[in-house]
């Protein structure tokens, strides 16, 4: 079961706060899509109004084309995997799976089956009649997707399902929700501030800021092609060199470059990953200030010697052998300008 | 120190149990006043406590009344404490603070008006309108103990039963009631303790049958007796099972 879910200019205040300014947003019927958003930055308060649990002050859900705004949780084809896991502490794992199935007039021995499919598909099928409580946080987490899977709901929505664990399991978590998710083809709705979280599970990442949609796209987009620096920063770690647009090309503090800028100026980002000793666009050269070994690469700080005072953040692979102090020649690739940020 | 510690520990207990343990030893008095000195044991009184009918219909009826009033105070209190944990309404700080107020009312106060409003509406005096006075006194506490009993995890689990499909009163009956359970049952069997020996709105509010308290009471009137001892015993045994048994097995759950 999978369904397509349409937010139409929702507008939600708290109070004199405006969470949301006129979200518009369609989501694909089977799509795995992720809001993506420091806190404070709307998406729980878009995913309760999906839910059912947040009316909002205005604007229309729409779930397979029904407008769904005013329907309370439980008349909607919509289930939600809690941060708290929200198990029931009293009832086994086969009461708390079938719990669901329970409310909608399943008789006791179907139930009984599906609960069992369900905590089989999350390798859980051995535990049924344990308590939540003997269980570990990831398998905590595992009742709760089956939980919410149970009843074959339309859209499946995450609020921050993988918050609590630990790094190693969140990845294999990742891995299996999305796995899951390619099994039912059920329309998940994720929500994370996590940005690797949202690029490993996402068919598509939704950046929010303030209450509003920044960028909507593929990991690959938004990572790549950043639409605002907001979206460009919080997808992780970006270079940025102011530019002013001079003649066919650009200024900047490391001279001219051969890239067209708006008239308005804008800012260069470069991911430190993209600067090297090769590449399309030559940054001229600049002195290595100091460098340290994380592993999957050495990260260096570089020196323009046109523009002693700023640093350069580049990722330079395993093999290289460098000392500070020395002068190379930088080169950088997928070079993205974009405007200077809105006075908010 | 150490000895000090203790024996300051045993004077405590001393302070808090000798009046009781006293009774005890002089419900065995063989003879006619439960005073000192000790003049041999027996167990002549307990045989006249049991054998007498107005004493053991005060003690059914008091059974009746605690049980039946703290049912109905608990009862109610889960609903109020659901329903404010539930939704923020501009007044809600009022409204605990209202439903919280008899708390601080004197007993004799509450009886007093009680009886003037059942004069009013012509209640007449009986175990009902004791009944209705217990709940009075008795829906307070149930409702603090069991509101402050509901914390952010069960918000959650509520809010997630619905989600799942379940109606308010499955979301009650289902979810939240048994993941109260032990501050529900330490909510009623407190309100049975309290309505087991309130004397000031059972005796104003009684007539023809009484609580034990009363009856008590109008023993009592005609001079001390072992006999008194004897019953007050028995109600204390009583008291002392129910805590017991309370700590052993829902407290002892609720902690692990």
């Amino acid at each position: 079961m999978t369904a397509e879910v349409r937010f139409q200019a929702i507008h939600h205040r708290f109070g004199t706060f405006t969470a949301l300014h006129r979200v518009d947003l369609t989501i694909a019927p089977g799509e795995f899509i992720v809001l993506l958003g420091p806190s404070g930055c709307g998406k729980t308060t878009l995913l309760s109004i999906l839910g059912g649990f947040v009316t909002p002050t205005q604007g229309k859900v729409l779930i397979n084309g029904k407008d769904m705004t005013h329907v309370p949780p439980r008349g909607r084809p919509t289930t939600t995997m809690f941060q708290d896991y929200a198990l029931f502490p009293h009832m086994s794992l086969r009461d708390n799976v079938a719990f669901g199935l329970r409310m909608r007039g399943v008789a006791k021995t179907p139930r009984r089956d599906r609960a069992q499919e369900m905590l089989d598909m999350v390798g859980l099928g051995d535990k049924a009649e344990r308590r939540p409580h003997e269980l570990s946080g990831g398998q905590r987490q595992r009742v709760a997707l089956a939980r919410a899977l149970a009843v074959s709901p339309d859209v499946l929505l995450l609020d921050e399902p993988l918050g609590a664990l630990d790094l190693k399991l969140r990845r294999q978590m990742q891995d299996e929700l999305k796995a899951i998710q390619r099994r039912v083809g059920t329309t998940f709705v994720h929500v994370t501030h996590d940005q690797e979280e949202a690029m490993a599970v996402a068919d598509r990442i939704v950046v929010m800021n303030q209450g509003r949609i920044e960028h909507c796209g593929t990991p690959e987009e938004v990572y790549l092609h950043p639409a605002s620096l907001f979206s460009a920063g919080f997808m992780g770690e970006m270079n940025r060199i102011p530019v002013t647009a001079k003649g066919m090309g650009a200024d900047s503090p490391l001279g001219a470059l051969p890239l067209p800028v708006a008239s308005g100026g804008g800012v260069l980002c470069l991911r430190p990953e993209n600067i090297g000793f090769a590449g399309e666009l030559a940054l001229g050269p600049a002195r290595l200030v100091d460098t340290g070994f994380f592993g999957t690469h050495h990260r260096c700080h570089f020196a323009p010697l046109s523009a002693p005072d700023l640093r350069l953040v580049a990722h330079l692979p395993q093999g290289a052998v460098l000392e500070p102090g020395r002068e190379v020649q930088l080169y950088a690739s997928n070079p993205v300008i974009l405007p200077h940020e809105a006075a908010a | 120190m150490r000895i000090l510690s203790w024996a300051y520990l045993v004077l405590l207990f001393l302070f808090i149990l000798l009046p009781v343990g006293a009774l005890v030893v002089f419900s065995f008095q063989d003879g006619r006043l439960p005073v000192p000195p000790f003049k041999g044991f027996t167990l002549e009184w307990y045989a006249k406590v049991i054998a007498d009918r107005d004493l053991m219909a005060a003690l059914w009826n008091s059974f009746l009344v605690a049980f039946g009033s703290s049912a109905l105070a608990l009862v109610l209190g889960f609903l109020a404490a659901s329903g404010l944990a539930r939704v923020a309404l501009p007044g809600s700080v009022l409204l605990r603070g209202l439903l919280i107020a008899p708390m601080t009312v004197s007993y004799l106060i509450i009886a007093l008006g009680l009886l003037q409003v059942f004069n009013a509406v012509g209640v007449r005096p009986s175990l009902l309108s004791t009944g209705i006075g217990h709940v009075v006194i008795n829906l307070p506490l149930c409702f603090s103990i069991i509101y402050a009993a509901m914390g952010e995890h069960q918000r959650n689990a509520l809010r997630a039963a619905r989600d799942l499909g379940a109606r308010e009163w499955q979301v009650l009956a289902l979810i939240s009631a048994p993941m109260l359970a032990p501050a529900l049952a330490a909510a009623f069997f407190l309100s049975v303790t309290f309505s087991w020996d309130e004397f000031i709105i059972a005796f104003l509010l009684t007539r023809f049958d009484v609580t034990l308290p009363v009856e008590i009471w109008s023993m009592l009137r005609s001079g001390l007796s072992p006999a008194t001892n004897a019953i007050g015993s028995l109600v204390f045994l009583v008291s002392v099972a129910v805590v017991v048994t309370l700590e052993f097995t829902l407290f002892r759950k609720s902690r692990s």
